[in-house]
């Protein structure tokens, strides 16, 4: 499939769970490919110039004991230039080239028959994601399946914007590609091992785009299938705890239905993250910090404290009632 | 001037590139379909060239006189134009609801034509300094090559002039 | 061998005010060079605070020496100030400074011109700071534009930029962008209608083919800005839509036209630089520039094909592969007459004599930099390596160091060269060499190590990041190079100052150089030259100072 297996097979310790030269997926497997092509070019370009520039400047210093004399003075010479005219043309053909060849490897490839196809719409400042084809909606931790070469189950991402401009970049999954309003994009990955992968947003989005981070939970097969089981469901009866019960009724009552959605039940709001099933994401506010029941009491006390200048708004609960709504949250899984 | 020109076509090359690229994609609202072609008005700018032109040759030769009317006339016709746009733009506005606001066709369009007539305002601003210098007898002969370079911003403004008119209501209708 | 006329320093005590007066309504192009300059020199301090508040927001994770709010602004303004408060009107200092002087002259074409541009883009950089204490904001006091440099649409929408930054983004770069045509119009008339006798365009110096190239992007390439600016003023303030995403509106199209003006417009920044290190590097290895006329035709090359590169910007943004392979193949088409540069600066070292002072330190420096810059450029050409790398720290890396490593360098190298003929004074070679080991040394620390968080994902223009992503270590040590960089700068102004006032007497040529500009008086008189100089070759003055071998034999 690509000419550097034996590099692919070579144990690589990423330097850092965002690192381009670590790929697990394949579009990023092509760029790293095309990248080690390119860097081994421009190395070898560097190493010349480099030492000709040094060589010139110590060989042709001015020596102590100069006679002052100027030395000859040399014009210009056709052929030197039509040399080094030449040869840049030659690798910039080559690596146009090579260039050519990856981005149609990884530009719109057609989905094969495995794939899943998520929609990816950017908000100030969080991710929503909606499984159309698994009719599941979650919101900033994507959960894939992992994909095996024999029957490959790679994922499509289609990405949308609900206000500004955002990029969606887990570097060793694939390269980044941007969500915009009135502009459709799409992208694959097609991770080959499982585990969590890191990244964020990477388009500057306004005051929160530092904390728009992004998590891809790649899993087995079986793991994947019953994760969209439990996201399926629907909320299913009352909190029988009576604060958690309490809670629902401040959550439907003080507005928070107006942008949040908890299925089977009337908060339907989309301007802020699906609820329906918080408590099986690890993190809270797309990443910022983890998903336990101080940091959610915390949250929804005062958001900017954790995220100056999110857009949600801090509600003006008393105590008992952040302690109530946080109840009911936590029993959302 | 050539490269004051030079810099105003660039400007201008945007605004129709956006103009372009927006044609027919207006969500809702009035389409280019409700412009009527201002042959009249166009005319006259046009023929404000052939004017200046006269003005500038005359002025050339020492016959001041006819340099003043020439160029009075170009001033009218100029003025004639910008009338024109108003009495368009006061029909679209309140029979078609047509503003800068309603959709991407207005936007595009009162923009791109908008700047135009600004640079023809600009442009009868200074060609009325020119007049009124000339009444009081300040503008001769040796004069004439600075009142061409004046003129060379007139023929632009016309030349856009086309380019705008054909985009407008010809290609984008 | 050099030549030397002085001049006696017998000038009537002015006063002050009159003095201040006179600076205020000149219209000679050696003071408004001057003027741009240090007006740009205040600004690169500015600028640099800017700089350095953001890295100590960023030397460890979850700082809190910065708000967001207020990192958001430091970027944009660090942006905005450094391009076009800060390098442009230094470019555009030193070219009225030296244009007339080196094509024989008494002044640029239109002074009062001259003069109101450089008023116009004075008044556009008061604007644009203004914003921290005028007008009000969503987030309270200080409302200095946080868009980014490049204000990407919608988000300088009303919708989601209520307040008045974006509009001081707008309105003074729309004033100050006036400024430049002026001054690029000046420039070209300037070189094409000003060289004294015997000055054809062949035997004009580098500098002057390469000001007049800068000067035709200009025109080209601002007012595609202009023209963006109009439609983003009128969407914000008549409810227009051209970038009104929910009416149909496109912000892809915002990218289009901001990169068509902002792609020429690094090519106006880098071109200056080259002229600068295409007139010190030959005099400081004591040969003159090997192959003028491919050097030219490389310059020209780069000025043409770099209109049709922009969208290299815009990788990421989800154009057809078709799109993508156009930009690929033009952005790499550039690197070539780019390299010719190189080449030939190269080939003027060798064989030479090379005198390493700090001018020629400088150049030395900028051409390695610039080689590096070059190459990083071409990894960002790749459009598949660009979906890694693009919007990251390596971006943000390659195109510091081509305006610091390689045109700060160059610049600085201009300073020094041409600083004993603008003030009469040479300056102190020791502070000079503290000034560029300091510089060198914190320009390294700074930009080399920045490369490696972009390739670990790191995005740009984030106020804080994570722990645990292996960006620490990193950003401490690109956050210590900031010291010495400061120190560098602190080095080069002391130098500056204290030369001007101590300095010991240049003469009118201490360089034993070869264009016109040695053959006058340091500091030259108001009207340049006592009789107009006539010329016969590219280097003027080695025909004189070599009467036996003079270059006309050869040209």
């Amino acid at each position: 499939m690509n000419s550097t297996t034996a590099l692919w097979e070579l144990p690589h310790r990423a330097l850092s769970p965002t690192d381009i030269f670590a790929p697990v997926s394949t579009p990023a497997q092509s760029i790293f490919d095309l990248s080690l092509f390119v860097l081994g070019i421009t190395g070898g370009i560097f190493v010349v110039v480099a030492a000709l520039l040094s060589y010139s400047a110590i060989r042709f210093r001015k020596r102590k004991n100069d006679d002052g004399r100027e030395p000859a003075q040399v014009y210009g010479s056709l052929q030197v230039e039509l040399a080094w005219t030449l040869t840049p043309v030659l690798i910039s053909l080559v690596l146009f080239l090579a260039t050519a060849r990856v981005i149609f490897q990884i530009q719109h490839p057609a989905p094969p028959p495995g794939a899943v196809e998520v929609t990816v719409i950017g908000h100030q400042f969080w991710w929503e994601y909606r499984y159309p084809g698994l009719k599941v909606v979650t919101a900033n931790e994507l959960h894939v399946p992992v994909s095996d070469p024999a029957h490959p189950t790679p994922t499509f991402l289609k990405l949308y914007s609900a206000d500004t401009d955002h990029s969606w970049w887990v570097p060793r999954l694939a390269g980044k590609t941007d969500l915009i309003p009135n502009h459709p994009n799409s992208m694959w990955i097609e991770p080959r091992e499982t585990g969590l992968y890191l990244g964020q947003c990477a388009q500057y989005c306004g005051t929160q785009h530092a904390k728009m981070l992004l998590r891809v939970y790649v899993e087995s097969p079986e793991d994947f299938a019953s994760w969209i089981q439990e996201q399926r469901q629907t909320v299913q009866t009352a909190p029988s705890d009576g604060t958690a019960s309490e809670g629902r009724k401040i959550f439907e009552r003080v507005a928070c239905i107006n942008c949040h959605t908890v299925a089977g039940t009337p908060a339907n709001g989309r301007f802020g993250p699906d609820l329906t099933h918080l408590m099986s994401r690890e993190t809270i506010a797309s990443g910022a910090a983890p998903n336990t029941r101080e940091n959610l009491r915390r949250w929804i006390e005062n958001p900017n404290a954790l995220k100056p200048g999110c857009k949600m708004p801090a509600m003006g609960l008393n105590n008992q009632q952040l302690d109530a709504v946080t109840a009911y949250l936590v029993s959302l899984r | 001037m050539y490269c004051l020109i030079a810099a105003e076509s660039a400007i201008f090359v945007i605004l129709i590139v956006a103009y372009l690229f927006y044609v027919g994609k207006s969500l809702s609202g009035p389409t280019p379909a409700i412009l009527r072609v201002p042959v009249l008005f166009t005319v006259c700018l046009l023929s404000s060239s052939l004017t200046i032109h006269a003005a500038v040759k005359s002025l050339s030769r020492g016959n001041d006189r006819a340099f003043g009317f020439w160029w009075l006339v170009t001033i009218v016709l100029g003025a004639t134009f910008l009338v024109g746009t108003a009495f368009e733009w006061r029909h679209l506005i309140h029979d078609e609801g047509l503003t800068i606001q309603t959709n991407l066709f207005g936007t595009t369009y009162y923009t791109l034509v908008g700047l135009h007539a600004f640079h023809v305002t600009v442009g009868l601003l200074a060609l009325a300094a020119v007049s009124i210098f000339g009444f009081f007898g300040q503008v001769r002969k040796p004069d004439a090559p600075r009142v061409d370079v004046l003129s060379l911003y007139w023929h632009f403004v016309d030349v856009v002039w086309v380019v705008v008119f054909t985009v407008v209501y010809f290609i984008g209708r | 061998m050099s030549i030397s006329l002085e001049l006696p320093r017998t000038q009537p005590a002015i006063p002050f005010v009159d003095k201040l007066h006179q600076w205020v309504i000149t219209v000679d192009h050696k003071r408004l060079g001057l003027l741009y300059i240090t007006y740009a020199l205040s600004f690169l301090l500015i600028g640099g605070i800017e700089a350095t508040i953001m890295r100590i927001q960023l030397i460890r994770p979850h700082n809190d020496f910065a708000s967001p709010q207020v990192f958001n602004q430091m970027f944009t303004m660090h942006g905005t100030t450094m391009i076009f408060f800060v390098v442009m009107p230094l470019v555009f200092g030193f070219a009225n400074y030296l244009l007339p002087l080196m094509i024989g002259a008494r002044d640029m074409a239109f002074p009062r011109l001259n003069a109101f541009s450089f008023w116009l883009m004075a008044f556009g950089g008061i604007l644009l700071y203004f914003s921290f204490i005028g007008g009000y904001g969503l987030y309270g006091a200080g409302n200095a534009p946080d868009v980014g440099w490049f204000a990407y649409a919608p988000l300088t929408a009303q919708t989601f930029s209520p307040g008045h930054s974006t509009d001081f983004w707008t309105l003074s770069l729309l004033v100050s962008g006036f400024g430049s045509i002026g001054t690029a119009i000046n420039i070209i008339a300037t070189v094409l209608c000003m060289r004294c006798p015997g000055m054809t365009l062949g035997r004009m110096p580098l500098l002057a083919w390469l000001n007049l190239t800068m000067a035709g992007l200009v025109i080209l390439a601002i007012s595609p800005l202009t023209a963006a600016q109009i439609m983003l003023l009128v969407d914000r303030y008549l409810g227009g839509h051209f970038f009104d995403t929910q009416a149909g509106g496109s912000a892809v199209i915002w990218m289009h036209f901001f990169w068509v003006f902002g792609h020429p417009e690094v090519y106006v920044l880098v071109i200056p630089a080259f002229a600068f290190a295409s007139e010190i590097i030959p005099v400081f290895s004591r040969k003159a520039i090997f192959g003028y006329p491919v050097m030219v035709a490389a310059t020209l090359a780069i000025g043409f094909i770099s209109m049709s590169v922009w969208a290299h910007h815009m990788f990421t943004v989800g154009m057809t592969s078709a799109a993508n392979m156009f930009f690929v193949l033009s952005t790499m088409a550039i690197a070539v007459p780019t390299g010719i540069k190189i080449f030939n600066w190269l080939a003027t070292m060798w064989g030479g004599k090379i005198h390493f002072r700090a001018p020629m330190l400088f150049c030395l420096a900028f051409l390695f930099q610039f080689l590096i810059a070059g190459l990083t450029g071409i990894m960002l050409s790749s459009a598949p390596f660009n979906w890694q790398l693009g919007n990251s720290y390596f971006v943000v890396a390659h195109f510091h160091y081509v305006i610091v490593g390689a045109i700060l360098f160059a610049l600085f190298g201009a300073f020094y060269y041409w600083f004993p003929k603008a003030s009469g004074r040479m300056y102190s070679e020791t502070l000079a060499k503290f000034h560029f080991w300091l510089f060198l040394i914190g320009f390294h620390l700074t930009f080399d190590f920045m490369h490696v968080p972009g390739m670990l994902g790191m995005p740009r223009r984030i106020y804080t990041y994570e722990p645990g992503r292996g960006w620490e270590i990193w950003n401490l040590i690109v956050t210590i190079g900031v010291l010495f960089q400061a120190a560098g700068i602190l080095a080069f102004v002391a130098n500056l100052f204290g030369s001007y006032f101590r300095g010991k007497n240049a003469g009118s040529d201490p360089w034993d150089a070869w264009t016109l500009e040695w053959s006058t008086h340091s500091p030259p008189p108001e009207y340049n030259f006592e009789t107009v100089p006539v010329v016969k070759s590219r280097r003027p003055l080695w025909d004189l100072k070599h009467p036996e071998d003079p270059d006309w034999k050869y040209e």
